[in-house]
């Protein structure tokens, strides 16, 4: 603390402080926050999933379909692709936890890095915001046919230049696109624990 | 009196040269031949098989622990030890004649089957129905020529 000025009060003298002690203090003490010893880490991922391995999906929309693994992200999830041409699942962000990896690997090192690139940005699966909100005007047309969906045609072009190479390694094995083409489902009789994938 | 013919049955018997299936213990799945007969729930057995995964060693195994096979070793001595055994094993081919009998292929091709990969299930599932398609299409070609 930095020390007061020294004054002359009649014969004696005192030094006042610059600062005067505060009057009041909190009664309760306050709380000292609790420090969070928690680090932000990217995520493990198990072994067997090594870009290129063919995934069996569990959950979600395209649950069943086998999928070729691509590349993990580091937003924690897996970046995958059908290909779209052979069973309809486009390139998409899939959870690591609802995913099977098979022992089959396809050859995915001729697939265009740059374009792997660009689609693993976490800007690129958000959803563009509309121009004009949905009017009250357009609910009451509801008679009127509703615009159809239209993908757009730069994330067509991405998907075509991923699988491109794909498909050529694909083409190469016998069975393997039929494979990717099927779904899969337990039967009777049929033990998940116990089956080799 | 009548003349009586008595035939030997044909059972397959708990004798010194049988061959028998271990199902239990340790050395389940694997062959072994009868060496010496402890007593009446009990036997010596030694498999000195020819592959090294199979090899039993010697042992006390309990009847209830094993199932008689077809095969034996003929004229193998009470109580031959592992190397007069393991000779008269390689000289019967014993190893040979498993190998084709219909349990090990039956067993063996489970094995494989219970082993195989996701694609490799697919394959199979194709294949078979391939050949299927090809059964069939004869089957009906038979049916209408008759």
């Amino acid at each position: 603390m930095s020390d007061g000025q020294t004054k002359q009060f009649g014969k004696g003298q005192r030094t006042v402080p610059a600062q005067k002690a505060q009057k009041w203090y909190p009664v309760d003490d306050e709380s000292q926050p609790k420090k969070v010893r928690k680090t932000l880490r990217p995520a493990k991922v198990r072994e067997s999933l090594q870009p290129g391995t063919v995934l069996i999906l569990l959950a979600g929309r395209f649950r069943g379909k086998r999928v070729v693994l691509l590349k993990h992200l580091e937003q924690g999830v897996l970046l995958v692709t059908g290909p779209f041409k052979i069973n309809g699942v486009p390139l998409r962000r899939v959870n690591s936890r609802y995913v099977i990896a098979t022992s089959k690997r396809i050859d995915v090192s001729g697939v265009d890095a740059k374009a792997i690139e660009k689609i693993s940005a976490p800007e690129y699966f958000t959803k563009e915001k509309k121009a004009e909100k949905k009017s009250e005007e357009a609910f009451f047309k509801q008679g009127e046919k509703p615009q159809k969906k239209v993908v757009a045609s730069a994330r067509a072009a991405d998907q075509k230049a991923v699988d491109q190479s794909i498909l050529g390694s694909i083409k190469k094995e016998e069975f393997l696109s039929s494979y990717l083409a099927s779904t899969f489902s337990l039967r009777n009789g049929d033990k998940p624990h116990e089956m080799k994938w | 009196m009548a003349d009586i013919e008595i035939t030997l049955a044909s059972w397959k018997l708990v004798e010194v040269g049988r061959l028998v299936l271990i199902r239990r213990g340790p050395f389940a799945g694997k062959l072994a031949a009868i060496v010496e007969i402890v007593d009446h729930r009990r036997v010596l057995v030694d498999g000195p098989s020819g592959e090294a995964q199979k090899i039993v060693p010697r042992h006390v195994l309990p009847l209830a622990h094993a199932t008689l096979t077809p095969f034996t070793i003929p004229q193998l001595p009470r109580a031959a030890g592992t190397g007069p055994v393991k000779k008269l094993w390689a000289k019967n081919e014993i190893d040979g004649k498993w190998a084709k009998s219909s349990f090990a292929q039956k067993t063996d091709k489970a094995e494989r089957r219970k082993n195989l990969t996701d694609f490799e299930r697919f394959k199979v599932l194709r294949l078979r129905k391939q050949a299927r398609y090809e059964v069939q299409k004869s089957h009906a070609k038979v049916r209408a020529a008759q």
